[in-house]
């Protein structure tokens, strides 16, 4: 199970995967052909079949792409197995392809040897030419080096559908279930949880639950039949010995919304969300709209600013504020994040990153925020940064985010990504019971014997005290402008910005004494080689990590969550490896960040394809370190440019 | 506003120990003057009072008012103010903003705030020009307005900050000035309407705008060039010797003459503040041919947003319980033995 925390003595279980213990499944369609959907519906029959999981949506920006274009390919990718799956894999071995541009897409990831199940009926002269290909690539014998099962899914689906009387283009949408009772067949998975969730989803309208349950195990019945005679064969896939409990599965978007609530929840606190709509980030306001009775307001705002404002207006009065965004939001709030900082209020700014500058690429993943969330205000603005390293990790980040905040008066950066957001795992379900819980104490009375309250008078940890309009006695002007010591009346003498910007820069600083000290994700806590990651690369770091080791090289993974400030021992750590490489989803932003602190010759490991890492990638980096590798000439490490296809695009 | 009990305080009550940091004679003086003097006419409590600002002259405000106040960044005072009546509707907001704050960088809060109907009172300061970065030109100030960034005269066309409002979809616009005697009544108007209440406060910025309002507000004009509006009570101006009437041919207001002070026979039109069309027209009258409209120009409340927040809240929780636990474990979901 994708228990991510802590030092895993892998050695013990350092046996090679077998293809039987894990497997890999590319769903690709069109964008209006329901492979998320698929995906998703998969994912969960696979989850409740016991295996553990990793998957990866891929669709493009466009909502209704036009149809049968190659940008408007849409994919869902799971990795599962018995065995523990931190990534979603690097190559498929089986490629459903809906039509020709999904194929021509993604059939260049699959591995050698991989089956392709491929719609016939899709594959006409028309969406050929749309997904420029000469001749039909199921005919001329381009897939040599595949399997390939290709038979009329379109027709099959019209056929079993046939009794309902439902409208061509309306049958013709059961495909995506035809397709999964197939794949549930592959993979030996009981069709009751999808019958059931058919039958829930089409509630309004019973015949089209029937429609695509008929479709479903006609799909589930073609794959006895084609058993026989072609390629397909059944897979079994022992569950993965897990810890006992509960478990669901939970995307990064929906794991942060419950780690805010459950945050507010422990801080004693109702919550205030601002948001406004961007991509990959609303995901988040979409589940807290459903989690009101927790004491959450949202507001969705007129703008980024509005939202980041509205958050912070929430939070003087004494909501926790929190707000979201992806990184060209998060530019846009950066003045009221330095209002924030300046009139020491606590706020959680969730960015779930994407690739950039400017728009960039929206529905994409990237880290290239790094830099912009610890150094992207004007003046001297420190906050801190926490990154999520996976969906269920995001849950307890969220947490510590909210703790962080509401304990030291501060706007904290939450870092997820694309990927951490749209992907799902396993997790199992926390007894809220085991949460320590960090209530907030507003001030009631004055804090000073003079008279007249002091909101500027730090305690021994620098921290100001939090007075909620309404308090009797207390009243009192904050605001952006510089401040007097105690009284916070507007001053900005020399002495006292000096004294002021010394107080904020020390507070942040001494969030680095309340946090847990770095741990060794994976190997030594010293030796030839550390590989040094934040965020999303947790797993593609990890699995590569302990393949270096099962071939004997000395390399640990240090994967680090509070980016800001960074964990005490962390230099220390550090210094006890000869070498550190940093992989990240940007030009070596992190990698900068360690180099200014530590004075270390951090190697960055650099990769902004729109694409996670692959576990190859990683590996051969790290082969590059240790010259009695043999096929290791060093140098810089170029991207696997196969393992998830991004292909060049033509638009229209 | 608040429904609470009203709270017994003096203009003095309202006064901070700070010192007060606008340029000697600045229309700003006066207005908080005003505010001060209203305060305790409304019953207002100033534990329960927040005064949320921008950026710019106007926004020191809340450092002058002992209550809660928040002095925050350029344009965005809506928006925090947003947030604290959200978070606490119990409380008064008040948010304090002016021409470049709140029609220029703030311009889309300002219409938000006001489209949505939040509860509070937004006092525009309009004094035609940026005053705290120097003197440069507004989105208020007129053509021509010469300026470190105009030398030879501005050449933007102005906004009208009441037609804006209106066309926001504000459910209450009324117009003062900072030296009249009339502005505390219009600030107990503005108290009174529940909802957002927008205010053009023009004000005369002596160092780089002086005396930009003289030709309404100069004692030997104001009769002349000034019409106060009153519910119920006809549109007469010049001592009642004129009056707005409307011209049925163009469907637009025109001046006419009121002999014998018989205003019924001149067709002077009786003001309603619940009137939308015609408070268009007042808003929009071309100053000069017409006398500046100012008093309460438009009030005929609707439902706030924050009692919609709740009301909505109410709905979407109703027979829900806070249960983190099953929240958690919501879903599709298996048990590993």
């Amino acid at each position: 199970m994708a228990t991510l925390a802590g030092d895993h003595d892998t050695d013990a279980s350092a046996v090679e995967t077998s293809p039987v213990e894990a497997v890999v499944v590319r769903f690709a369609g069109d964008s209006g052909d329901g492979m998320q959907l698929t995906g998703g519906q998969f994912t969960l029959s696979t989850a409740l079949a016991g295996n553990d999981l990793a998957t990866f949506p891929d669709f493009p920006a466009e909502i209704r792409a036009p149809q049968g274009t190659l940008f408007g390919v849409s994919a869902f990718q799971i990795n599962f197995g018995s065995q523990e799956i931190t990534t979603a894999g690097d190559a498929p071995d089986v490629l459903v392809a809906m039509n020709p541009a999904a194929l021509k897409v993604n059939v260049g990831a699959l591995k050698p040897g991989g089956l392709v199940i491929a719609d016939t009926g899709e594959f006409n002269k028309r969406n050929l030419e749309k997904a420029k290909y000469a001749e039909n690539p199921l005919e001329d014998g381009s897939l040599a080096k595949w399997d390939v099962l290709a038979f009329d899914i379109s027709a099959l689906t019209l056929e079993a559908v046939k009794p309902f009387g439902l409208g061509n283009k309306e049958a013709l949408r059961c495909k995506n279930m035809w397709t999964l009772g197939l794949a549930l067949w592959m993979f030996d998975r009981d069709r009751r949880p999808l019958v059931d969730w058919l039958h829930a989803k089409f509630a309004h309208a019973p015949v089209l639950a029937e429609a695509n349950i008929a479709a479903l195990n006609a799909g589930h019945a073609y794959g006895e039949t084609a058993e026989l005679t072609g390629p397909l064969r059944k897979l079994h896939i022992d569950p993965v010995p897990t810890e006992p409990g509960l478990y669901r599965t939970v995307t990064g978007a929906e794991a942060v919304s419950l780690g805010l609530v459950a945050g507010a929840q422990l801080a004693g606190l109702e919550m205030f969300f601002g948001g406004y709509p961007i991509t990959p980030a609303s995901a988040v306001l979409h589940h807290l709209v459903k989690m009101k009775e927790f004491g959450v307001t949202t507001f969705q705002a007129e703008d980024e600013i509005a939202a980041i404002c509205a958050a912070i207006g929430a939070s003087y009065a004494g909501h926790l504020g929190v707000t979201s965004s992806s990184g060209p939001g998060i530019a846009l709030k950066g003045e009221a994040m330095g209002l924030a900082i300046m009139t020491e209020l606590p706020l959680v700014i969730v960015n779930s990153q994407r690739g950039g500058p400017s728009t960039g690429l929206p529905t994409k993943t990237e880290q290239s925020d790094l830099y912009q969330a610890v150094y992207g205000r004007n003046g001297d603005a420190p906050l801190p940064v926490i990154a999520a390293r996976s969906p269920a990790d995001a849950f307890e980040c969220a947490i510590e985010a909210c703790r962080i905040a509401t304990q030291f008066m501060t706007p904290v950066i939450l870092l997820t990504d694309g990927y951490i957001a749209n992907a799902s795992e396993p997790w199992k379900v926390p007894d809220p019971g085991g949460f320590t819980p960090f209530p907030v104490e507003f001030l009631t009375e004055t804090n000073n014997p003079e008279g007249k309250p002091l909101p500027f008078r730090r305690d021994r940890r620098g921290v100001r005290p939090w007075i909620r309009p309404g308090t009797p006695g207390l009243m009192h002007r904050i605001g952006g402008i510089e401040k007097a010591v105690d009284t916070g009346n507007i001053d900005y003498a020399p002495d006292v910005h000096q004294a002021q910007t010394d107080a904020r820069k020390a507070k942040v600083d001494a969030v680095a004494g309340a946090v847990p000290p770095q741990e060794v994700a994976l190997g030594a806590a010293s030796g030839r080689l550390a590989v040094v990651g934040w965020g999303s690369t947790f797993g593609p770091i990890h699995q590569a990590v302990r393949r270096a080791r099962r071939k004997g090289l000395d390399v640990s993974h240090i994967h680090v969550r509070h980016i800001w400030p960074l964990p005490l021992n962390l230099g220390g750590l550090l210094a006890g490896f000869e070498q550190v490489v940093v992989p990240e989803m940007n030009t070596g932003q992190f990698k900068t960040v360690l180099r200014d602190h530590f004075l270390i010759d951090a190697v960055p490991l650099s990769k902004t394809s729109g694409q996670p890492f692959a576990i190859a990638e990683i590996e051969a980096a790290i082969a590059t370190f240790f010259d009695a590798v043999p096929g290791n000439e060093g140098g810089e490490v170029s991207v696997n440019e196969t393992q998830l296809p991004a292909p060049e695009i033509e638009r229209p | 506003m608040n429904d609470m009990t009203p709270i017994q305080t003096t203009l003095k009550d309202w006064e901070t120990d700070q010192e007060v940091r606008w340029c000697p004679g600045c229309g700003d003086y006066a207005i908080l003057k005003a505010v001060q003097r209203t305060l305790p006419m409304v019953g207002a409590d100033p534990k329960n009072t927040v005064f949320v600002s921008g950026i710019g002259c106007s926004s020191r405000f809340p450092y002058y008012v002992e209550s809660y106040g928040f002095h925050t960044i350029h344009g965005r005072a809506p928006a925090v103010a947003t947030g604290i009546k959200l978070a606490n509707p119990e409380l008064d907001v008040w948010i304090v903003t002016g021409d470049g704050d709140g029609m220029s960088i703030g311009g889309n809060h300002t219409m938000h705030v006001l489209r949505r109907n939040l509860d509070c009172q937004i006092l525009l300061f309009n004094n035609e020009i940026y005053g705290l970065t120097k003197g440069q030109y507004s989105p208020t100030s007129r053509v021509g307005t010469p300026s470190p960034t105009s030398p030879i005269g501005s050449v933007d066309r102005p906004a009208s900050p009441c037609a804006f409002a209106l066309g926001a979809g504000a459910r209450f616009v009324a117009r003062g000035y900072d030296v009249s005697k009339d502005l505390p009544d219009v600030l107990k108007a503005a108290y009174a309407h529940k909802g957002a209440a927008f205010l053009e406060i023009f004000q005369n910025c002596i160092v780089y705008n002086k005396d930009r309002f003289d030709d309404f507000t100069a004692k030997a004009v104001a009769s002349d060039m000034q019409i106060v509006c009153q519910d119920g009570e006809p549109l007469l101006f010049a001592m009642k010797t004129k009056g707005l009437s409307l011209d049925l041919e163009t469907l637009s207001l025109k001046v006419v003459d009121v002999g014998d002070g018989d205003w019924r026979a001149a067709g002077v039109a009786v003001h309603n503040v619940r009137n939308r069309g015609l408070a268009h027209m007042l808003v929009e009258m071309p100053f000069g041919p017409f006398p500046m409209a100012l008093g309460v120009i438009y009030d005929d409340p609707a439902p706030t947003f924050e009692s919609a927040v709740v009301a909505e809240r109410a709905s979407l929780t109703a027979g829900k319980s806070a249960d983190l636990s099953k929240l958690l474990g919501k879903g599709q979901t298996w048990t590993v033995d």
